[in-house]
């Protein structure tokens, strides 16, 4: 299975050309996967525990992983990509690294969610469900988070914005980016 | 042999039934008289049960079960036609069409769709609901197939054929809830997926979401161009099948009619597939006993069905130097028109168009594969499917049912029973066996018929004496069955001498480009027109037919021969790859 993986990425800094994992598909990480796909072979339902814990290895699901899974699995490619796209935890896309999650659901919105939406869309430059050009921020919408007296509400990483106000929005980011380069300085 | 099933007995709609234990309600109505409708139900695959259509009542039950994925059971009863039931049905279906296209009369479809039909029988007179579909771009990146999907309606017939029954999965469902599709990976046109083109899907698609690349349009046009020679071959399947489109009993050959329906849509020349099955036999025959004498790839394997061959490709690329190097009847007969019978008639090979009328999709893009056109010129320019022809035929305005009996064309129409029967699973081995036997013994057949390689089970195995040499044949129908026999074959080591491969179940009689039906007993009536065709034939064996004989004493020599080879043999993708791993594996 090595060599397999290893022809199809000669280098270990080649990109898959799929999606935007920086180059990071090396051979160990097709390695890994195996250990994943050996782990479940012979149980049913497998599938989705393997797509799981690949999705947490690769950061998402590109076609190369979902072929090689497919593969290993003994399942056809069609089927894996069914499920793949079917549930909305999985990814095709690498997502950021931070997800901001906005609530749409009605207190939210009537509170001015969808204000914060645009000037989150203008500010990330990325549309629901995309990511921003500098990796760090996955835009999304959810439906009510079960806290609709701090309305209007947005979840980033795991932390809760309240009463959050499309002016605020500049400044909170900032506080993320900050911590990013914090974090790269600091490695 | 008797059933040994347990039987139950259950009341429907006031009827006592007697059902097998095991069985569905919908069957076991149908038997006794009631036709529930349906939509997503086929013959040809396992109940799906994702439509609701054929919802019924069972007293005492919950809810409104779909009967085509309930079991019977002992003294249940069940209303099939109360106002709940049609009120269900009928929103279902309105549901259905509320996200479908209201262009019939432009559809590829028209008049024969199962879901006008249903809309019609249920009584549905106004479009109660709509909802805006975004448009999709009709696929159009196979040579073979077409996929519309604003059409589709999400039943699933095609996935589940396309997986289970022909082992491919090319296509598949994706996402979820309004935005579900049915899809190859990633959204791909059908080129770039893993398609073999045989069409299966568009034999049973319900609407006219997936159907064949149509051409007959272009063909009636080239037909009355003066400059040009056009010139028609017909499969032995196609005399099987195309009186069904005319009301004409399914299983009843129409040979006669069809020769003559060819000549009066103005065809130049009107020849059959049959000649080149005959001369398929005299070549692959050859192959075999050159391939028992070397011990050289053995199992040989036929390779007259196109979708089989890319599935080889495909998914079993280490099979591909078993296959036989012989192409198909289809091409060979296509190789022989611009060449043999270009020079004998004097036409310039330029002026003569070839096509060829198939039971099949996957013929299509066997035409198209770049290899074909070893004589210069294109071996086949244009091949129609069945259904295609039987359209040409309609809008010409000849009443086929009423034809006198034609023939065909000499010399390229001249053929023998064993050309017959290659249009059913078994078939090839069958004429093959024939021919061989004789080469071999050097002494005439007893017995014409192989018995023991007829039939539909979806693997057979015999062993043949061919006077004193045991030769294990097997024959598989239906990629699926393709997949058990070559599996089995690489993890056992099990020795086979010949095998016999067709892509679809039952062969090519019920092809892809074959009439729609919906009568599970379709594939056994088209076989037997084959066999009574083959009995009534005068010569019933390849190397008796004259024609046959004559081509190699004017043209090609001997079976197998350099020019024979040029023009009537192929070479497979992944052919140089496998003898690479061959080599290495030798070291």
């Amino acid at each position: 299975m090595a060599s397999e993986v290893a022809a199809k990425h000669p280098k270990p800094d080649t990109v898959c050309g799929e999606c935007k994992c920086q180059g990071n598909l090396h051979d160990d990480r097709f390695d890994k996967l195996q250990d994943i796909i050996d782990k479940y072979k012979d149980q049913a339902g497998s599938l989705i525990p393997v797509l799981h814990e690949a999705q947490q290895l690769f950061g998402c699901l590109p076609e190369d992983v979902q072929v090689f899974v497919a593969k290993g699995l003994g399942i056809p490619e069609s089927e894996v990509y069914g499920v793949v796209t079917f549930y909305s935890l999985f990814s095709l896309k690498p997502k950021g690294k931070w997800t901001i999650s906005v609530c749409l659901g009605t207190a939210c919105y009537v509170k001015g969610a969808a204000d914060c939406m645009e000037e989150l869309k203008k500010e990330l430059g990325c549309d629901v469900g995309g990511t921003s050009e500098d990796g760090l921020f996955t835009l999304e919408g959810v439906r009510c988070v079960g806290a609709c007296a701090l309305a209007p509400v947005a979840v980033i990483g795991d932390t809760v914005y309240a009463k959050v106000k499309p002016e605020d929005i500049k400044g909170i980011l900032a506080e993320f980016v900050e911590a990013n380069s914090t974090e790269a300085r600091a490695s | 042999m008797a059933d040994e099933r347990k039987k139950v007995t259950l009341t429907i709609d006031g009827i006592q039934v007697e059902a097998y234990e095991g069985e569905m309600v919908l069957e076991a109505a149908r038997r006794a008289g009631i036709d529930i409708p349906t939509l997503c139900y086929h013959p040809a695959i396992g109940p799906i049960g994702s439509c609701r259509v054929c919802v019924v009542e069972i007293e005492n039950g919950k809810g409104l079960p779909a009967s085509c994925v309930t079991p019977v059971r002992e003294g249940i009863v069940v209303r099939t036609n109360t106002d709940a039931v049609r009120e269900a049905r009928r929103t279902v279906v309105e549901l259905i069409l509320a996200s479908h296209p209201q262009d019939c009369l432009s559809c590829e479809r028209n008049g024969k769709c199962e879901l006008q039909d249903l809309a019609m029988r249920l009584g549905i007179r106004e479009a109660r609901f709509r909802r805006e579909k975004e448009h999709k771009e009709s696929d159009t990146s196979s040579a073979a197939l077409v996929r519309d999907m604003d059409k589709c309606i999400l039943c699933g017939r095609c996935v589940s054929v396309c997986g289970e029954v022909q082992n491919v999965a090319a296509l598949g469902f994706a996402y979820r809830g309004t935005d579900a599709m049915v899809t190859p990976m990633f959204e791909r046109g059908l080129a770039d997926s893993k398609c073999v083109s045989c069409g299966q899907c568009a034999r049973i698609c319900p609407v006219g979401a997936i159907y064949e690349k149509e051409e007959w349009q272009k063909v009636a046009e080239l037909i009355n161009d003066p400059d040009l020679h056009v010139v028609v071959q017909v499969a032995p399947a196609v005399r099987a099948s195309i009186g069904e489109e005319f009301g004409i009993p399914a299983g009843t050959p129409v040979t006669g009619k069809l020769a003559t329906a060819l000549k009066r849509l103005g065809f130049d020349a009107v020849f059959d597939t049959q000649f080149t099955a005959d001369l398929t036999i005299m070549e692959e025959g050859t192959e075999l006993l050159e391939r028992l004498k070397t011990k050289g790839p053995l199992p040989l394997i036929t390779s007259c069905s196109p979708g089989w061959i890319r599935y080889a490709e495909t998914f079993h690329p280490e099979f591909v130097p078993n296959l036989s190097s012989c192409k198909s009847p289809q091409q060979m007969m296509g190789a022989i028109i611009k060449t043999y019978y270009a020079e004998k008639t004097g036409i310039d090979p330029d002026k003569i168009v070839s096509v060829s009328i198939m039971p099949c999709t996957a013929k299509k893009f066997e035409a198209s594969r770049p290899e074909m056109d070893a004589s210069g010129y294109r071996d086949v320019d244009f091949v129609l499917t069945t259904r295609e022809l039987a359209k040409m035929i309609r809008q010409a305005g000849i009443r086929f049912q009423d034809l006198p009996d034609g023939e065909f064309d000499a010399p390229l129409g001249i053929s023998t029973g064993a050309g017959t029967i290659f249009g059913v699973t078994g078939g090839v081995m069958e004429a093959a066996l024939r021919t061989v036997y004789e080469i071999v013994t050097k002494k005439p057949l007893g017995k014409i018929e192989f018995s023991e390689v007829r039939g539909l089970d979806g693997i057979r195995e015999a062993e043949v004496d061919l006077g004193g040499t045991k030769v294990r044949v097997a024959v598989a129908h239906g990629l699926s069955n393709a997949n058990k026999l070559l599996t089995h074959i690489k993890e056992t080591g099990e020795h086979y001498d010949f095998i016999e491969v067709m892509g679809c179940p039952g062969g090519c009689i019920m092809g892809g480009g074959q009439p729609r039906s919906m009568d599970p007993d379709i594939a056994m009536k088209r076989a037997a027109a084959l066999y009574t065709e083959d009995r009534g034939m005068e010569l019933r064996k390849s190397h008796e037919n004259p024609a046959v004989v004559r081509l190699y004493e004017e043209f090609l020599k001997k079976p197998g021969s350099d020019v024979a080879h040029r023009l009537l043999h192929t070479t497979y993708e992944g052919a140089e790859e496998a003898a690479e791993v061959s080599r290495k594996e030798a070291m």
